[in-house]
């Protein structure tokens, strides 16, 4: 008890030193259980970016290649789907729901997504929540437009504003269906998903605004007026994916196999969760590099507190002579440098705690206002208790330098010290 | 009885090459105030240490309060330091982050039967600041404030605490004033003689020695030269 005693004051009497130590002991810890905090929510948000959709189909591909064209508005489809195949498989048995997506086209860099009423109904993401509406309703005639939520505030969108559609995705295309301007009739609440950034129109607006195309630009001489395309029979020849809702998710493998297996065109059909988590094996490397360099950020942080115990030995050599006189043991000196070690990370370890829980909490409303993303509560998971744990034997094994030095010194020097 | 006893003592530094001490007989008796003058290089130190069990003999005999201290672990000299030596330094004495009074108890926090004996720490600190003449405000003072005659009424005070039968006094006036000096021997000798704690005191200042009754002069106990 005296040996906390004297190491809580005599830490207190040297506290502008050790309080700069703890904090960098607290800022490496925090970083640590923060990197371990993101890459958590990081993944469960990639994850999160589509639920509730059984199988997700496009022309044979790769499925990551389908996974980021459909999902992430990522690269273009090599090949598109026949119309008459999408409406044969939407009409399958164990079919419930079928949401036509008909990329290709952008919008000042954001892609454009062509589908249909049911995709406000159907789609789901994070735990099945369903899309829900900032302002205004979905499309319900041929040139009406949906914002996600991105789009809108970094454009400065509202209901009403007018907007052209530009054929292909680069930022600065050339061709644009002008003669077909968009009128935008809802935007979408942040998801936290690529939905934020993307514009969503009718099918039949993607295949109004092509009507006088052919082959990737405008016929020459050959313009049709964007009231007559409305009226004309809009029925696409092809769409660039579909996305499937069963009966019964049981069916998955089955009808899976059966569209793979399907005759008339090659498809692809992958669910949604597998290629997600494939995907993510891929590009979740980061975490480990991260990992990586906030445990060099933390050794950094030990030695600082190594470096401060070790200048503190010389001037803490009387210290011991005393101790020793009034009847100490060498190992209770030895313990007395294990214990100012101990309380100096236990502390920082403590603060790091206190900061990463409030940085959460403090950027929970924003982040959930500004990107739609909901950052759960910080709590200590078993992993994050055995990194405190870690780093404190850590700091303890470090510690055992200047303890051993310590407890050396105190026997040569016994009760004489030359000052 | 005798509170220090050597026989035949020999140490000798390790990878030195003879005895910095060879002490044939030495002794002294309870109650005693024991002036030990030797010039530096001669050894005096290193009996201090062995006299306070900090360092074992090389050979020979160390025996206080009649029990062998060389034959024992450095673990129990160590407990035997704690329960019947008070030591003082030359300067330095305090730990400057503990209160005078905390300072004062420190060696009941380390020996139980100085805490048993002291009965109630903090009136035992109390009453014996003052009399060594370190009224209620000094008391209160941060150590660091102290003046260094202060500072060793203080260490005084805590080798004196729970009544150690040997009191080890390491050239403690080196660092006072004439006038300061000689109230602190007084003092100490008046409270040592109070609780009945045998004194042995290094120094080599030739003043003190005439205070004392008795006067050693090491290089005549110590047969190396």
């Amino acid at each position: 008890m005296i040996l906390l005693k004297i190491t809580w004051r005599s830490l207190w009497n040297r506290r502008i030193s050790v309080l700069l130590t703890l904090l960098s002991i607290a800022i490496s810890v925090s970083l640590l259980l923060g990197v371990e905090y993101i890459s958590k929510q990081a993944k469960s948000s990639f994850l999160n970016t589509i639920s509730g959709t059984d199988l997700v189909v496009g022309a044979r591909s790769g499925p990551t290649q389908l996974l980021l064209y459909s999902v992430f508005r990522i690269g273009n489809a090599t090949n598109n789907i026949e119309w008459k195949t999408y409406q044969e498989l939407a009409n399958h048995k164990r079919v419930k729901w079928t949401i036509p997506l008909s990329l290709g086209d952008s919008h000042k860099g954001y892609r454009v997504l062509g589908t249909n009423q049911d995709y406000f109904k159907h789609y789901k993401y994070a735990n099945k929540q369903p899309l829900s509406f900032k302002a205004g309703e979905p499309f319900n005639d041929v040139y009406g437009a949906v914002l996600g939520a991105e789009v809108a505030a970094q454009l400065g969108y509202s209901i009403g504003t007018s907007i052209t559609l530009a054929h292909g995705s680069g930022s600065t295309s050339f061709s644009e269906h002008k003669n077909k301007p968009f009128n935008v009739v809802g935007i979408l609440k942040p998801t936290g998903t690529p939905i934020d950034r993307t514009v969503h129109v009718s099918l039949e607006g993607i295949e109004a605004i092509h009507i006088d195309w052919k082959a990737g630009s405008p016929v020459a001489g050959f313009e049709i007026s964007a009231e007559k395309a409305s009226k004309m029979l809009l029925e696409p020849e092809t769409i660039t994916a579909f996305l499937i809702g069963l009966k019964s998710r049981s069916a998955t493998f089955r009808l899976q196999r059966e569209i793979n297996e399907f005759e008339p065109e090659p498809l692809l059909a992958v669910i949604p969760g597998v290629a997600l988590a494939e995907l993510w094996q891929s590009i979740g490397q980061f975490e480990t590099v991260l990992r990586v360099i906030t445990v060099f950020v933390l050794v950094a942080g030990l030695l600082g507190m190594l470096t401060t115990l070790l200048s503190t030995l010389n001037e803490r050599r009387r210290e011991m002579a005393i101790l020793r006189a009034v009847g100490a043991y060498p190992w209770q000196v030895f313990v007395l440098f294990l214990l100012e070690a101990l309380v100096i990370v236990l502390l920082g370890c403590l603060i790091a705690c206190i900061i990463v829980f409030a940085g959460v909490q403090l950027a929970q409303p924003y982040v959930s206002a500004e990107y739609g993303l909901h950052l759960s509560t910080w709590i200590p998971s078993g992993y994050d208790a055995l990194l405190l744990l870690s780093v404190t034997v850590l700091a303890v094994i470090f510690s055992t330098l200047p303890a051993l030095i310590a407890y050396r010194r105190t026997l040569q020097d016994g009760l004489t010290v030359k000052v | 009885m005798k509170i220090v006893e050597l026989n035949q003592l020999h140490y000798r530094w390790k990878n030195a090459d003879r005895d910095i001490l060879n002490i044939p007989e030495f002794h002294v008796t309870q109650g005693e105030h024991v002036f030990l003058r030797g010039e530096s290089g001669s050894g005096k130190t290193t009996l201090l240490n062995l006299l306070a069990g900090i360092l074992a003999p090389s050979s020979g005999a160390i025996r206080l309060l009649e029990q062998d201290l060389h034959s024992t672990s450095a673990m129990q000299r160590d407990r035997f330091r704690a329960d019947h030596i008070g030591v003082i330094f030359q300067q330095f004495n305090l730990l400057p982050y503990l209160s005078v009074l905390e300072n004062v108890t420190l060696p009941c926090q380390f020996s139980a039967r100085r805490k048993e004996k002291a009965q109630d720490m903090q009136a035992s600190a109390k009453q014996l600041l003052d009399h060594l003449q370190l009224d209620e405000a000094m008391q209160k003072r941060v150590v660091t404030e102290l003046s260094v005659g202060q500072q060793q009424r203080v260490a005084v005070a805590r080798a004196l605490i729970g009544q150690p039968e040997l009191i080890i006094a390491d050239e403690p006036t080196s660092a006072l004033d004439t006038s300061t000096r000689d109230r602190f021997i007084e003092l100490l000798f008046t409270q040592a003689e109070a609780q009945g704690s045998t004194i042995i005191f290094v120094s080599h200042d030739p003043y003190i020695a005439s205070l004392f009754p008795r006067v050693i002069e090491l290089s005549e106990i110590n047969q190396t030269s």
